[in-house]
């Protein structure tokens, strides 16, 4: 290596490899190598969605980028004593990043440039890949661009899984003078990230997204709902946004081109109902985050009245991949009618958790005990948890089902944002089905009488399960409950709610069924 | 560890004077006025409404429906400590206990004026829980000992 050349470390800024202390490593690199004399450039990139391996530093050498991991701070002095920037032997080397098994064995379309780049660098983003998507549509009528959007199959990842270009014929046929682009960060099921990831770690991608939609439909003005747990998130975001309208990317002119798109990023306030679209919308208003009645669609009567795409992150972020390399080539991933790339969230009680780009179809079972390596506890996984608060639990015998909408639907569970949370066989499952309830309530809009009073008589009801009391009769009314909100709700938050419910009384009824006295916690396993 | 001006309406009225051009405003309004006062007085309903054109009513109805607005003073450290399914699979339940039986904080208790641990439903760092969130700082793999070291005025 050239002398004149400073060496490139990557230490990531993602708040994950910040929660387990990356800007103490970061900071000992750079003291470490002021000491030593050496010219370094740290670049703070995103995370490599290898949580378990935080903080992973990569250094670039000849042959690639060389991981260390996990690194503290107390590790430093040791890794360039060792050689570091020639990618030394030193116990938490893992070898080249690119040809470790978790990386490898990915599709990343989504996340490609996540982890790899400087986040906030225009200049990163464009020479990997970035606005070949936008400079495509700015070439395409608005017509054009949505159908491209249709032939790639791509189905809204928020959860729902509705057709992502139908979605924007409606607003693209709708006249009005003023119409929207709604972005949905408000990311709020547990065992999610993959939207914090993104925001952190490759935000450019989300705004190219959002402003090939507004190329497309004729919208001047987006919205992205960011939730307020993310201040990482914002903080990222709220400079991407910046730094693009000064490079011209958006604001007046979109790259030139004589369409104007004005975004701002507004934070929500911890209501997890503001993740329902028509909740957001009226908290985006400035009101109280409560459900509208559909219809009217908010395609044709969205923010303030007007036409309006509300789209998940990962809906738009698939965008512009798909107008760079075109619908069929997004479209030959997957299978049946889930087509594309899934980002797959792995948490919970796992020994390796992060993120998962991979096609439709592969097993629960792979990615959790292949990729995931079993619980974290060591203890035989006892339940699954897909998609967030209101999926259902599966066993640990029901694994080897495909992610897919409806392979999972088909066993009454759900894809929901693609987030997996392992359970070791300590869980309690009648106390995981009174949560479902208590989060219910405690987050209900309070609009529609099932959700609202139903979620409280259900924490009711689970109580007196759990104390023992008339058990079979209970459980009868929790039955009972359930159908009523599943049937009479007003949106996901009371309909889905008795998913985790039901499918915990189905698949582990001895839980429901047991004496108070026999019903104790037993410790988590020591680590 | 956070420490706030007392209420001024006079700033108060700037800030939202600042903001009104907004569409939507009042969630920004809302936040701005929390994180410079670190709460949102009461008193700044009839600002806002009029500001905006709205009934008080309305403010009224967005200031208390969501979490995050605080109407009255918080303590200085406030530990926002997830308890969401992620982290219930590592054990932020046991956590909770043991803050309670060992160092005699109850969660989401609001009557102690130095410390604050709040429950809070995920912070999108499910791969690496039981996590926290500090003065705008995530913490993962947090324990009860560390939890109680921070309300204690620790820093991370």
């Amino acid at each position: 290596m050239a002398p004149s050349t400073p060496m490139r470390v990557y230490v990531p800024i993602d708040a994950a490899a910040l929660s387990v202390g990356a800007e103490a490593v970061a900071q000992a690199v750079a003291r470490e190598a002021q000491a030593r004399g050496l010219t370094v450039e740290i670049i703070r990139n995103g995370t490599r969605g290898m949580l378990w391996l935080e903080p992973l530093v990569e250094v670039e050498t000849p042959e690639g980028r060389i991981a260390y991991g996990p690194v503290a701070a107390k590790d430093v002095p040791g890794m360039f004593d060792a050689g570091l920037f020639v990618g030394g032997v030193h116990p938490l080397r893992l070898g080249k990043t690119e040809e470790l098994d978790w990386m490898k064995r990915q599709q990343r379309l989504t996340f490609a440039r996540v982890g790899v780049t400087d986040p906030l660098s225009i200049a990163d983003y464009r020479a990997h890949g970035g606005l070949k998507g936008l400079e495509k549509a700015l070439a395409l009528t608005g017509h054009d661009i949505v159908q491209v959007v249709k032939a790639s199959g791509l189905r809204g990842r928020g959860g729902a899984g509705f057709p992502t270009g139908i979605k924007w014929q409606t607003v693209h046929d709708a006249r009005a003078e003023q119409k929207y682009i709604v972005c949905n960060a408000d990311e709020g099921d547990s065992g999610t990230f993959a939207d914090r990831m993104l925001f952190e770690g490759d935000p450019y991608l989300t705004i190219e997204g959002m402003a090939i939609a507004a190329v497309a439909v004729g919208a001047t003005r987006g919205y992205i709902y960011l939730r307020s747990e993310y201040p990482h998130a914002f903080r990222t975001m709220q400079r991407a946004i910046e730094k693009a309208e000064a490079a011209g990317l958006i604001g007046a002119s979109v790259m030139g081109s004589n369409h104007a798109f004005h975004l701002e990023v507004r934070l929500g306030a911890g209501a997890y109902i503001c993740g329902e679209e028509t909740s957001l919308l009226e908290s985006l208003e400035g009101k109280r985050g409560v459900v509208r009645a559909k219809p009217p669609l908010p395609a044709l009567q969205g923010l303030f009245g007007k036409p309006t795409v509300v789209n998940n992150v990962l809906s738009f972020a698939a965008v512009p991949w798909i107008l760079a390399h075109g619908a069929q080539a997004y479209a030959d991933y997957g299978l049946g009618r889930s087509r594309g790339t899934l980002p797959v969230q792995l948490g919970g009680n796992v020994k390796r958790g992060g993120l998962i780009e991979l096609a439709f179809g592969i097993s629960l079972r792979a990615i959790i005990e292949e990729m995931g390596g079993g619980t974290l506890s060591g203890r035989p996984i006892r339940a699954v948890q897909v998609g967030g608060p209101l999926g259902a639990y599966l066993t640990a015998a029901q694994l080897d089902v495909p992610m897919d909408y409806e392979a999972l639907a088909a066993m009454k569970a759900m894809l929901g944002h693609g987030g997996i949370v392992v359970f070791d066989e300590t869980v309690d499952m009648a106390k995981q089905a009174r949560f479902a309830f208590a989060f219910c309530a405690k987050e209900s809009c309070g609009k529609c009488t099932p959700c609202r009073i139903g979620a409280t008589r259900g924490v009711e009801v689970m109580d007196r399960i759990i104390a023992g009391t008339d058990v079979p009769k209970n459980i009868a009314v929790l039955r009972d409950l359930s159908k009523l909100m599943t049937d009479a709700s007003l949106c996901a938050l009371g309909g889905l709610t008795p998913m985790p419910v039901m499918s915990a009384i189905t698949h582990f009824p001895e839980d429901f069924d047991r004496p108070p006295s026999l019903r104790q916690d037993i410790p988590m396993a020591a680590e | 560890m956070a420490a706030y001006p007392a209420w001024d309406p006079e700033s108060a009225r700037a800030i939202v004077a600042r903001l009104a051009h907004l569409e939507g405003a009042t969630l920004p309004i809302l936040h701005a006025l929390q994180e410079e006062f670190g709460h949102v007085d009461p008193q700044a309903v009839p600002l806002i409404a009029e500001a905006l054109n709205l009934s008080r009513a309305e403010v009224h109805g967005t200031l208390t429906f969501y979490h995050d607005f605080k109407t009255a003073p918080q303590p200085a450290r406030i530990v926002k400590l997830c308890r969401a399914e992620a982290c219930q699979a590592l054990g932020c339940e046991a956590i909770v206990e043991t803050l309670a039986r060992e160092h005699g904080i109850a969660v989401d208790d609001h009557h102690r004026a130095d410390a604050l641990v709040e429950t809070i439903y995920c912070l999108g760092n499910c791969a690496l829980g039981p996590s926290a969130l500090v003065d705008g700082e995530l913490l993962g793999r947090v324990d009860a000992d560390r939890i109680a070291a921070l309300c204690r005025g620790q820093t991370q």
